[in-house]
């Protein structure tokens, strides 16, 4: 039976596997490659996806339990704070083999979305685990500082 | 490593013989680069549109002036074709910006793409005069390309004043080049994009001239360069390999041995072919592949595949035992000399004092975020492939031997790679010939995409060599260091490949490169390496033989200045007289660092807490570098809290990316330091994922993180790793300092330092 969800704002129709991972639909059925595979075990951060806001990882969680749910992926981002960050990362040159990257920005907005003024303690919390292999670590954690900056309080969440 | 051989060893290997590099094309190709034309040969625009490249959406409009390095559309773009992979070390910004300089370009007008698989045009210099390997690798990308795009730019730069002079009938010497504008005092300007077209008809100039170094206004420039492929890679639009999406494509995963060398008995597929959306199962010389209509249903159908194992050729030791052989042999009857000066034995044995230390390093995986992956597209009389090849030529001639097919029938199209650090550089292109296998047992009915999981990835092999040094060494009654033996042994990296031939008097350089002897100019040095015969595939891994020959220099020397009495930078110091770089690296990073001065924030840390310096600089792939570091243990914990980097790669073409490329070989390194370690049990790896894999995460990262780079007038060497040898053996050194404590093991483990007496 197929699967109904919300993709990026667009009602979605998948007949496929209900175990099957959200990242391995959205990746091979919807086309949205932005979100990358790098464990299948929420061990490095690389599918981070939103569902209904809440940043998640698409490797184990099977289609089925989004059912109904709201999906926002990278190519999907538009959030105050999403923007703010990728601006961000742009501004800082975050960016070295760039493969994990969406998953980094996805964890990042979601973070601003609910703190708009994180310390780094508060970053690493959010973002440790997020693997970067490059180790660009130094400069997330600047650029969502400097994302930060750019946004006022009250805009995060929007 | 010196790669300057690779391509004479490579030259008898069949399925590169096969490309056709004759010495008449050599002797062509050599006379042709001596004059430079190769830079400035054009080729039609019509071969560009045709490349196929357009399919992914990474090739602009075929322009009208167009030559293998740079192309100039009537959009006003300037794209430079990047014969080298970009993996993350910048090279489509950095190989941009050389073009950019000598063309005047304005910064904003440089896009960067991928070139086609081709030598010699696209050849590495790097690996041999005749430029007849194309591959990334041994930080050499800037390093051979900076000459060459430097006359891409000048040449294309005084084509397009000389379309302007022709247009606007003036001499072209009163014709100015600034920003992407090309003017005339009369007033007259033009932009590159105008006289594209006009240029593109014009012959080559004889000659052009280079700017002197003080004319760079891009170059070196402290005011950023944008990384061209930022915003790309910050919104989930940068294609990787594993993102190409063909019309009626599957996806296949292999089943590959659970011990390295055994081979496929017998497969039961019965299972695996009734799981829905599996499409085939075949058997392919690496194992046994499951192609399915997407990613989940070849993972579920390999799940429930069934295959037996003939493992009489397998290899069954764990990694114990392979340790305890490796001790067996270092320095015994099967060892080679490296180096031998003066007389080691006899000055031991007059030394004031002697020092032995045995030191072990484990195999360690690249794990780069994206898992290996290819795409390969096989028709009757040609096969596509699409991967971040690092070995470009090498990746076709592989492809071409396993699809049936010629070198030139065989089309590479190289995307951006997520991380490589070595891996995706191997003799047999393995990842690239399992996926043209599946696409020639398969028949070609339908294009197929590889997809080597994380455990594929953990548990694949190519490792860094699991590495054992024992050395002793003796201290005059000044504290001089007087003599030095030295042991190594581990898996040749080049023996059984076609690098074969880099192998020198029983050596291979990739096993002892960056040695003590060398870099201190020991004057009785006794230097020998056993190569270990062990079954596990080994690799090159970012930084090579410096991974653990620098870690056991930089260690040792400093326990010597201890055990002399002496401060660890002016000992280092004294024995660099001959090493003015390294010297003076090594200085600005003392300086900076403060090293005389008290820590800033005091020397405690919180209560019960221990804090140390430690320092190390090395030499790798002609630059050099150094760390300063500042640790806090505590609890039995090891937490890097500032490093101070200074570092010599000539002239910094882009500063803000050499200072990246610190930043990770710092990251790399402390995660090889901290926790890197491939073990295996009776010969199966026991490490599958990132939860048993432990890599460095941002909490985890230095928080302070300072670079400096020297100043400096020669041409770019290095950047992508020789930051990295340098980090591990800092932070021992800071760990000791602290605590006294030795660490001679990697990854550090404290309490077992603690309990081992040294």
């Amino acid at each position: 039976m197929a699967i109904k969800l919300t993709v990026n704002n667009q009602p979605q129709e998948l007949d496929v596997d209900p175990e099957m991972p959200l990242l391995w639909a959205i990746r091979d059925h919807l086309r949205l490659t932005g979100t990358k595979f790098g464990c299948g075990m929420a061990l490095c951060g690389a599918c981070t996806v939103h569902i209904d806001g809440q940043p998640t990882r698409s490797c184990v969680t099977p289609i089925s339990a989004v059912a109904g749910k709201s999906v926002t992926t990278i190519e999907g981002l538009s959030s105050v704070a999403g923007k703010a960050v990728q601006t961000a990362w742009v501004g800082l040159d975050v960016p070295q083999c760039g493969y994990c990257q969406s998953g980094q920005v996805m964890s990042a907005s979601a973070l601003l979305a609910r703190n708009s003024k994180p310390t780094d303690a508060d970053i690493d919390a959010a973002m440790a685990g997020n693997i970067c292999r490059c180790a660009t670590y130094a400069r997330i954690r600047a650029a969502i500082h400097q994302a930060a900056d750019s946004l006022p309080a009250s805009q995060a969440k929007s | 490593m010196d790669l300057r051989n690779i391509e004479d060893s490579l030259a008898t290997w069949p399925p590169l013989a096969r490309l056709g590099i004759t010495r008449r094309a050599f002797l062509r190709f050599t006379t042709i680069a001596g004059s430079g034309l190769t830079l400035g040969a054009i080729i039609p625009a019509s071969a560009a549109k045709k490349s196929g490249l357009t399919v992914l959406g990474i090739e602009g409009t075929p322009g009208d002036f167009s030559t293998p390095f740079v192309r100039i559309d009537p959009d006003n773009t300037v794209t430079v074709i990047c014969k080298h992979v970009e993996a993350g070390q910048g090279v489509w910004t950095g190989l941009p910006a050389v073009v950019a300089e000598e063309l005047d370009a304005s910064w904003g007008q440089m896009r960067a793409e991928s070139s086609p698989a081709k030598v010699p045009t696209y050849g590495n210099f790097a690996f041999g005069p005749k430029g007849n390997v194309q591959g990334t690798g041994g930080s050499t990308s800037m390093a051979n390309s900076w000459d060459q795009l430097r006359h891409a730019g000048a040449y294309a730069r005084a084509m397009l004043v000389q379309a302007a002079a022709n247009r606007w009938k003036v001499p072209a010497s009163e014709i100015t080049v600034s920003d992407g504008v090309v003017s005339h005092k009369s007033g007259k300007k033009a932009t590159f994009g105008e006289l594209a077209a006009a240029a593109g008809k014009l012959s080559l100039p004889a000659e052009v001239k280079l700017k002197d170094p003080s004319q760079f206004k891009l170059i070196g420039s402290e005011k950023k360069l944008p990384r061209l492929d930022s915003h790309s890679k910050s919104t989930g639009t940068q294609q990787f390999a594993i993102d190409v999406m063909l019309p009626d494509m599957m996806t296949a995963l292999v089943l590959r041995p659970p011990r390295f060398g055994a081979k496929v008995q017998s497969i039961d597929s019965a299972a695996a072919k009734a799981v829905p959306g599996v499409v085939d199962v075949v058997q392919i010389p690496r194992g046994v592949a499951v192609v399915a209509r997407d990613t989940w249903a070849a993972k579920k159908g390999r799940e429930a595949l069934k295959v037996s194992w003939d493992e009489s050729g397998a290899e069954k030791r764990g990694t114990d035992a392979i340790f305890k052989e490796y001790r067996q042999l270092s320095g015994g009857a099967e060892a080679v000399k490296v180096e031998n000066r003066g007389d080691a034995d006899a000055t031991l044995k007059k030394a004031a004092k002697v020092i032995d230390v045995e030191f072990e390093f484990p195999y360690l995986a690249h794990a780069p975020m994206e898992p290996l992956t290819a795409v390969a597209r096989l028709s009757a009389d040609k096969c596509e492939v699409w991967a971040g090849c690092q070995f470009h030529t090498i990746d076709q001639a592989n492809a071409a031997q396993a699809s049936g097919l010629k070198p030139e029938q065989v089309v590479i199209y190289t995307l951006a790679a997520g991380g490589t650090f070595g891996r995706r550089a191997n003799a047999e292109s393995d990842y690239i010939v399992e996926a043209v296998s599946i696409a020639k047992a398969t028949g070609g009915k339908y294009p197929v995409r590889l997809i080597w999981t994380r455990e594929d990835d953990i548990t694949g092999g190519r490792y860094r060599p699991a590495t054992y040094h024992h050395v002793i060494a003796g201290l005059s009654q000044d504290g001089k260091l007087i003599a030095l033996k030295q042991d190594v042994v581990n898996q040749s990296i080049m023996a059984g490949t076609p690098m074969a031939g880099m192998i020198k008097d029983g050596v291979d350089p990739t096993s002892v490169e960056g040695g003590t002897a060398e870099q201190y100019d020991v004057e009785n040095a006794h230097v020998t390496w056993t190569q270990a015969k062990v079954g596990v595939p080994i690799l090159w891994w970012r930084s090579v033989g410096h991974t653990h020959t620098a870690f056991v220099k930089e260690v040792l020397i400093d326990e010597l200045a201890e055990a002399a009495g002496k401060d660890p930078v002016a000992y280092r110091l004294s024995l660099l007289e001959k090493h003015p770089r390294q010297a003076a690296v090594l200085k600005l990073a003392a300086e900076k660092a403060g090293w005389d001065k008290p820590f800033a924030n005091g020397q405690a840390g919180p209560k019960g807490a221990r804090r140390g310096r430690g320092i190390a600089v090395h030499e790798s792939f002609n630059s050099v570098v150094a760390h300063a570091v500042e640790v806090t243990v505590n609890d039995g914990t090891i937490k890097v809290d500032r490093v101070v980097t200074a570092v010599d790669c000539g002239i910094a073409v882009t500063p803000d990316v050499v200072r990246a490329q610190m930043q990770s070989c710092i990251g790399y390194g402390l995660s090889a330091a901290l926790y890197g370690k491939i073990s295996l049990t009776d010969g199966r790896v026991d490490q599958t994922n990132f939860h048993q894999y432990r890599v460095l995460r941002i909490n985890e990262m230095p928080p302070v993180i300072e670079i400096h780079i020297l100043p400096s007038t020669n041409p770019p060497t290095g950047v992508g790793e020789p930051g990295t040898p340098p980090i591990a053996p800092a932070v021992a050194n800071a760990v000791r300092a602290a605590t006294g404590i030795k660490l001679h093991k990697l990854p550090f483990d404290l309490a077992a330092a603690k309990a081992t007496k040294t």
